[in-house]
């Protein structure tokens, strides 16, 4: 009972966020409603048994990244022209009907499915302890590919975002 | 050595080979004109060459002619040079047959035409085309020959259409003046329009037989085969032979296609002689008498030809009175006495037409070649006024001339009597009255145009500025054809005068099956007395008149100057085809012709239609690539929805 | 009513939905980039549910690895839109249209 509420609580905001960020004008404003949304992501992850998950959320993606964005939109001196949009152009046109088809199509087949309950799992299911085993051992070779993704990545964008030396 | 059948083949080919080697020596010469101009025309060469071959094959044929007059069945036949069409619906090819008719007008041609090409030794002597002129001329005669000698018509057509072509060459020789030019033009056009008639007379023939009726023989065209099988070209004969003769009236200038032919003397005098008076105009009588059993079983036709004939000889002849060209007046006289030629095949009397050929070859060659060496005499001059006196100047090419004039005046005993003299009495004797009396009244006009020539040219007191000597080369064929001019009318004396008219016995099968014509000695010898004298009388009248005063017609034209004027200007015939035809079709190919379908429809919709198209569809297409990133993804999204759906569904 | 997994699946399909609806409407590139985001959140969402569904723990670890590399491509494409912003002073999609033809 409560589980319900709560999805529908945690859903409900973030789908209100997302929609937000899409279409403010401001785009602190958008940015700061993505992190609520993302916020709102981790409760549902709680939710479905992932702490492990809302964890990184937070720390990662809320923390991290949207801090950057954030960072970023502030060094940009955005003028008021770069943010006004007032010209009718055809992929705005589209956009609507195009995202509203593929959302349809979605659901339309989900619906289909029937009820699916959750199965009862383990209470340690999303545990550090357990992603830990799988992606240490399983998955341990893409783990080190990731780091030094993030190390290219890391290196990259020093490179390109430096100021030119003169 | 034997006589071989096979030597007949190698008579066209002889002056085919002469071609062939003077147009190399031609290219050669002009290639190097080009580039250093070091190569002379090598005139010695190339004349010698060009006269050995049409020699040679003369020899040839006088030789056939010998053996032929020894063979039955009247004709040497040989076997097929070259296969060339064998269909399961038409047969074919390029042979050659040697009767009695196509052996007279062999000889005529290389004989008539080696006599010509020595004289353009002299005629042509420093011109810049020299071999080039030897070159056309020997091609000509191979194209002449195949005609003459061609086993089936479609040989003939190629000879046709092969002595139009040299025809325009030689005529357009001197290509760089451009009026020069467009005469050849005009000529082959208007012999063009001929040949298409001819050709629908040729798909009429082979429409006839199509359908088999006459057994597995497909050599349709075969003039033997056609006359096996004549009864099934019957019921069409009228058409065929009215498409056939116009044909006959392009290349032989009658009425209404003979325009060209006054035209044509802007080419060089030899080719006037041979190709205008001697042998391609008569192409066209050879040809119907060749196919004379066809035009046989339709009299309309007939009737059509022989008042063609008739009117082309008046009105030719009307007009030479006028004319102060010299070449201008033999070419109209040639008009006149082609219409005779037409006007004896028209009553039913071949060998009477082909008669006057030969004679005519012999007269009208001799009188182009004394023009030609008029003309070179007095420094390429042309207009008879400004001639006059020649007679003491030139005198052999004025006896010459003199000789060919009381020929072709028709006075005896000189060749030209008796041939036109058999063609009166042909027309009178098949009723044709009133043709009769018209056609007597046009032979006077002759004797008195060509004496009026003789007298501008040769009489009274030279009105010019300096006389040149005529060469020995150019005197000697004129001699000849002169004496032929004198004596050959004896091979055609009528029985009625006691000799045996050879001619017309060697040529008789023309007209086998045929009924005889019926005619009264008495009223024969009287007619013929008739004709002569009205020829020497009017012949004498012109002399006197001519040589007394040579504007003795001024005041006429002045009283009856309309009239005058109208046959000075060759009752505008010119100017009315210009009108009717030509400018119409001109106007018609540029604003219709031009502007609309080539302009707008070919280049507009063909060529500008695709590359607008293109342009149009590029224009449209360009637009995928805005670079709008907003644009890109909501195309990929278009993307992404299509394969959900496939795979969601 | 239960939640079942269906739910968390149109739940997501909705995001992605209107993260795509930003991606193709908006002219700031920031806020695409956000968009983006967007998307590839709803993705983890459908990849937890799921793991929940057939408890299996691996599609937790699929959801570390999304966010990873989803930092990292962040960070290059801001550093992006900085050299862009540099270069032209503008992060407007509709201005940057160089390679349009």
């Amino acid at each position: 009972m409560g589980e319900t509420i709560l999805f529908y609580i945690f859903g409900g905001l973030a789908l209100l966020m997302v929609f937000l960020t899409v279409v403010q004008k401001n785009p602190v404003a958008s940015a700061l409603c993505l992190v609520l949304a993302l916020f709102n992501l981790a409760g549902l992850y709680v939710l479905l048994m992932a702490p492990f998950v809302a964890v990184m959320q937070v720390l990662v993606y809320a923390g991290a990244i949207m801090v950057l964005f954030i960072f970023v939109i502030m060094l940009l001196k955005l003028r008021d022209q770069d943010l006004i949009d007032d010209q009718v152009t055809l992929p705005k046109l589209i956009s609507l009907p195009l995202a509203a088809l593929f959302i349809y199509i979605l659901v339309k087949k989900f619906l289909t499915l029937g009820p699916l309950a959750f199965p009862p799992v383990d209470a340690n299911f999303g545990a550090p302890k357990e992603v830990a085993g799988v992606l240490f051992s399983k998955y341990l070779i893409p783990f080190e590919i990731t780091s030094i993704l993030l190390l290219v990545a890391i290196i990259g964008v020093v490179l390109l975002a430096k100021k030119e030396s003169r | 050595m034997e006589f071989n059948a096979q030597f007949i083949n190698l008579i066209p080919l002889l002056p085919l080979a002469g071609a062939v080697v003077n147009g190399a020596v031609a290219l050669k010469v002009s290639r190097s004109r080009l580039h250093d101009n070091t190569i002379k025309c090598p005139e010695n060469f190339s004349a010698f060459v060009g006269c050995l071959f049409p020699i040679l094959s003369f020899l040839l044929t006088a030789w056939a002619f010998l053996n032929l007059r020894d063979i039955p069945e009247g004709k040497i036949a040989t076997d097929a040079v070259l296969p060339w069409l064998s269909t399961p619906l038409l047969n074919v090819s390029f042979g050659f047959l040697f009767d009695h008719l196509s052996s007279v007008m062999t000889l005529v041609v290389t004989g008539v035409g080696s006599l010509i090409h020595i004289y353009s030794r002299g005629y042509m002597h420093d011109d810049e085309g020299f071999s080039r002129f030897f070159a056309y001329l020997n091609f000509f005669l191979f194209f002449m020959l195949l005609l003459v000698l061609g086993d089936n018509l479609l040989v003939l057509f190629v000879g046709w259409e092969g002595v139009g072509l040299c025809s325009y060459l030689l005529i357009g020789f001197w290509f760089t003046d451009i009026a020069k030019a467009q005469c050849g033009k005009k000529a082959f056009v208007a012999n063009r329009v001929g040949d298409f008639g001819f050709l629908i007379g040729l798909f009429l023939i082979i429409f006839t037989f199509i359908s088999g009726a006459q057994g597995t023989d497909l050599r349709f065209l075969n003039y033997d085969f056609l006359n096996a099988h004549k009864d099934l070209l019957a019921p069409l004969a009228t058409a065929i032979t009215l498409c056939l003769f116009v044909g006959a009236t392009g290349k032989s200038a009658q009425i209404p296609l003979y325009v060209w032919l006054p035209d044509a003397m802007a080419g060089p005098t030899p080719v006037s002689a041979l190709i205008h008076a001697a042998t391609m105009v008569t192409a066209g009588v050879y040809m119907v008498a060749r196919l004379f059993f066809v035009f046989a079983m339709a009299p309309i036709t007939l009737h059509v030809i022989a008042t063609i004939g008739l009117i082309t000889a008046i009105v030719a002849a009307l007009i030479a009175i006028t004319q102060y060209d010299i070449k201008k007046v033999l070419a109209y006289s040639t008009v006149s006495q082609l219409g005779y030629m037409f006007l004896a095949l028209g009553v039913g009397a071949p060998q009477a037409a082909i008669f006057h050929v030969v004679t005519h070859a012999f007269f009208k060659a001799c009188l182009f070649l004394g023009s030609g060496s008029v003309i070179y005499a007095c420094h390429h001059e042309q207009d008879i006024r400004h001639m006059g006196g020649l007679l003491k100047k030139i005198p052999l090419t004025g006896i010459t001339f003199l000789v060919s004039t009381i020929a072709i005046a028709g006075i005896p005993p000189f060749a030209g009597f008796f041939s036109k003299d058999e063609i009166l009495w042909h027309v009178y004797a098949s009723g044709y009255k009133t043709y009769y009396v018209l056609a007597l009244l046009a032979a006077g006009l002759t004797a008195f145009y060509m004496f009026r020539l003789f007298a501008y040219t040769f009489l009274g007191k030279f009105r010019g500025h300096e006389v040149h000597h005529v060469p020995f080369a150019m005197n000697l064929p004129v001699g000849i054809l002169g004496v032929l001019a004198v004596v050959g009318g004896l091979m055609g004396i009528p029985e009625v005068l006691g000799g045996h008219n050879h001619f017309h016995h060697w040529l008789h099968e023309l007209t086998a099956g045929l009924p005889a014509l019926e005619g009264d000695h008495h009223t024969e010898l009287m007619l013929m007395g008739v004709s002569a004298a009205w020829a020497l009388l009017l012949s004498l009248t012109s002399l006197a008149l001519y040589s007394r005063n040579l504007n003795w017609t001024k005041n006429i034209k002045i009283k009856l100057n309309p009239i005058y004027q109208l046959m000075n200007n060759k009752f505008y015939v010119d100017e009315i085809y210009n009108a009717l035809i030509i400018q119409p079709i001109k106007s018609i190919s540029d604003a219709v012709l031009w502007k609309v379908a080539d302009v707008k429809l070919v280049d507009g919709i063909l060529v500008h239609g695709w590359a607008n198209l293109s342009r149009f569809m590029a224009m449209v297409v360009v637009r995928v690539h805005s670079g709008l990133t907003s644009q890109y993804a909501a195309i990929i999204i278009i993307g992404l929805l299509a394969m959900l759906y496939v795979v969601v569904r | 009513m239960e939640i079942t997994v269906v739910h968390y699946l149109i739940l997501s399909a909705a995001m992605f939905g209107l993260g795509l609806w930003g991606v193709v409407l908006r002219k700031n590139l920031l806020i695409v980039f956000m968009c983006i985001e967007i998307m590839l959140n709803a993705a983890n969402l459908t990849f937890v549910a799921l793991a929940r569904y057939f408890g299996k723990v691996e599609a937790h670890v699929v959801v570390f690895f999304v966010m990873a590399v989803a930092a990292a491509e962040a960070a290059v494409g801001l550093a992006i839109v900085i050299m862009m912003y540099r270069n032209r002073q503008t992060i407007r999609t509709d201005e940057w249209k160089i390679m349009g033809g």
